[in-house]
């Protein structure tokens, strides 16, 4: 049984100029110990789409179809009381800005107390100090420091507490969402080298939310490519750099500058992302599409398995695809 | 800081508490020296007031009905208007609405009058005085916690903890609250200085303390009627006292501010 799975969600917004369909037709399967990046552009709906595994989609969202479920478990229904033993036990979740993440008056060792003694209630206070200390060593920091403020810590240190918080408690999922996004590259990289050391060492499953591919193709063994809240590509990370499918991901791919070509051109994607409020018709795509046809702007496309677990959703590749219509 | 607020109040309180065995006569004996507002002498070091009443007994006793009235609202307007702000602003939706409106409605009206009708309705004394100067300023405790949450719900933190597990009470409590703090010591600091006014002003229309109770805001209010005579004595004396309480618990306030909001700590 998968650690995941979630099966054809969508998850709108509803406003008062009318349902904003977030994300539309997401399904995935996660096993233990797997490491999955979502990528995509702002807005297209990759936050929303972790949000919704712990259930804290902020108002006016709502899960409208579809299953999420964690060891079998569907969670979509399940009561507020349950969803809180699942947040920060089974499934952590890291947010962007290390500066805002931790409450400013409490100091770090009460962060984690408060933590393990939320779902510990047995533990003391001294464990669950100790416990604490044992995790600063783990992300070096200094064990002594559990009695300082949040403001005293850099952004990096910040965030690096902020993973600590997230595998005190051992869960067996933790989704970072854009967690180096604020903080320097230099920084960026070891933090992102730190989730990898100690998500190995827990044995956790990993989703890693980013709108720079380059980090996902890096980090993760497989990968999402999310498109105004739908799922366009869905391969692993070798297989989705070496053969992109969708002409977005392949957009994507040729932004991403390259050392080893000294005269590449760097190409963008035209135009923005659509708004969602009223989607483009058939494909979400097909206006900054430089393949789109005239069946693009009728009928959405379907998301068609290419071989090697490779899913795109894509006319370009319906004639030789095995599921198509 | 907070040292000099908390001398200058416990130096006042200590003063209010002793002052029947440290002041010289009866604060409430008319004609003392046989004379009305008699300057200040070597027999009277502060003068005496239209009543010919001791001003320095009279200022040494003053303060017990001002703090009592201003400790006791601060007092009920914390337990009740925070509260209130907090569950009304966390909850949101109708609740939040129909409160607000209530609260606001409250708030349309000007202080000092309401206060007033409060205070006739519920007759003279002590606890009635503080339940009325409550009464108005429980709405701006309402608003500044409000608005304070609303602001504050929305940041990451709070949604770090709920995303952690957090009970709903614990992340109301633990990460809210200690961070509206700041704001609310700012506000009883405000309430606490225009409590000691709103005290002294319905003692003047008497619905406050009576006459023979020594009072520094009836002096104030009583003696500024003889302040163009050049009895500047009855007046200066109280009100001294009354400035230097203020100053105190906004210094109070101030420290207070400072060692919650560990931003603020060197």
């Amino acid at each position: 049984m998968p650690l995941l799975e979630i099966d054809s969600l969508a998850v709108d917004y509803r406003t008062s100029r009318g349902s904003v369909h977030a994300v539309d037709d997401v399904s995935f399967c996660l096993e233990k110990g797997d490491t999955l990046g979502l990528a995509g552009e702002s807005g297209s709906g990759k936050s929303t789409l972790g949000l919704s595994i712990i259930r804290l989609i902020p108002y006016p969202g709502v899960i409208s179809n579809g299953h999420i479920k964690i060891d079998g478990k569907d969670i979509v229904r399940l009561p507020e009381e349950e969803m809180r033993h699942i947040r920060g036990k089974r499934v952590a979740y890291i947010f962007q800005d290390p500066m805002v993440s931790l409450n400013p008056v409490k100091k770090i060792g009460a962060h984690f107390c408060e933590l393990i003694r939320t779902h510990e209630p047995k533990t003391s206070k001294e464990q669950a100090d100790n416990r604490a200390k044992n995790v600063l060593k783990d992300l070096g920091i200094l064990p002594e420091r559990i009695n300082d403020y949040p403001h005293q810590f850099s952004g990096g240190m910040r965030q690096r507490i902020m993973i600590g918080l997230a595998i005190a408690l051992n869960p067996d999922l933790v989704i970072a969402d854009e967690p180096t996004t604020a903080l320097d590259v230099v920084v960026q990289a070891k933090i992102l080298d730190l989730l990898e050391d100690l998500r190995k060492a827990y044995g956790m499953a990993l989703i890693l939310i980013s709108h720079d591919l380059s980090i996902i193709l890096e980090r993760c063994d497989k990968i999402i490519v999310m498109y105004a809240g739908h799922m366009v590509e869905y391969a692993s990370s070798a297989e989705l750099h070496k053969d992109p499918r969708h002409p977005y991901t392949q957009g994507l791919l040729q932004s991403i500058p390259n050392i080893e070509l000294s005269d590449q051109k760097l190409s963008a994607i035209p135009g923005s992302p659509p708004n969602m409020v009223n989607p483009p018709k058939g494909c979400r795509f097909w206006p900054r599409c430089s393949y789109a046809k005239e069946e693009c702007r009728i009928k959405e496309p379907a998301l068609i398995d290419v071989g090697r677990n490779h899913l795109v959703r894509c006319v370009l590749y319906g004639k030789e695809g095995a599921s198509i219509e | 800081m907070i040292i000099i607020g908390v001398v200058i109040v416990t130096a006042l309180v200590i003063m209010t508490a002793i002052a029947p065995w440290i002041a010289p006569y009866s604060p409430i004996k008319t004609r003392i020296g046989g004379t009305i507002r008699a300057p200040p002498s070597l027999q009277f070091p502060m003068g005496t007031n239209h009543l010919g009443q001791d001003m320095l007994s009279r200022t040494l006793y003053g303060g017990s009905i001002m703090l009592q009235v201003s400790a006791l609202s601060v007092l009920v307007c914390f337990l009740i208007g925070v509260p209130i702000g907090l569950f009304s602003s966390y909850v949101g939706g109708m609740l939040d609405r129909t409160l607000s409106l209530i609260i606001d409605a409250v708030y349309a009206f000007p202080g000092l009058v309401i206060a007033i009708a409060i205070a006739a309705m519920l007759g003279p004394g002590v606890i009635n005085m503080a339940l009325s100067i409550a009464v108005v300023y429980i709405p701006s405790y309402f608003r500044i916690v409000r608005s304070q949450v609303l602001s504050i719900k929305e940041l990451t933190y709070v949604e770090a903890a709920r995303a952690a597990g957090a009970k709903w009470h614990t992340v109301l409590i633990r990460y809210i609250f200690p961070n509206v703090i700041p704001s609310i010591v700012i506000v009883a600091t405000i309430n606490f200085a225009d409590a000691v006014l709103t005290a002294a002003g319905l003692t003047f229309i008497g619905l406050g303390v009576t006459y023979d109770i020594p009072d520094w805001g009836w002096d104030l209010t009583n003696g500024r009627a003889y302040l163009r005579s050049g009895a500047w004595w009855i007046i200066t004396f109280p009100g001294i006292m009354i400035v230097l309480l203020a100053l105190g618990f906004t210094l109070i306030g101030e420290g207070l501010s400072e060692m919650l909001n560990p931003k603020l700590q060197r």
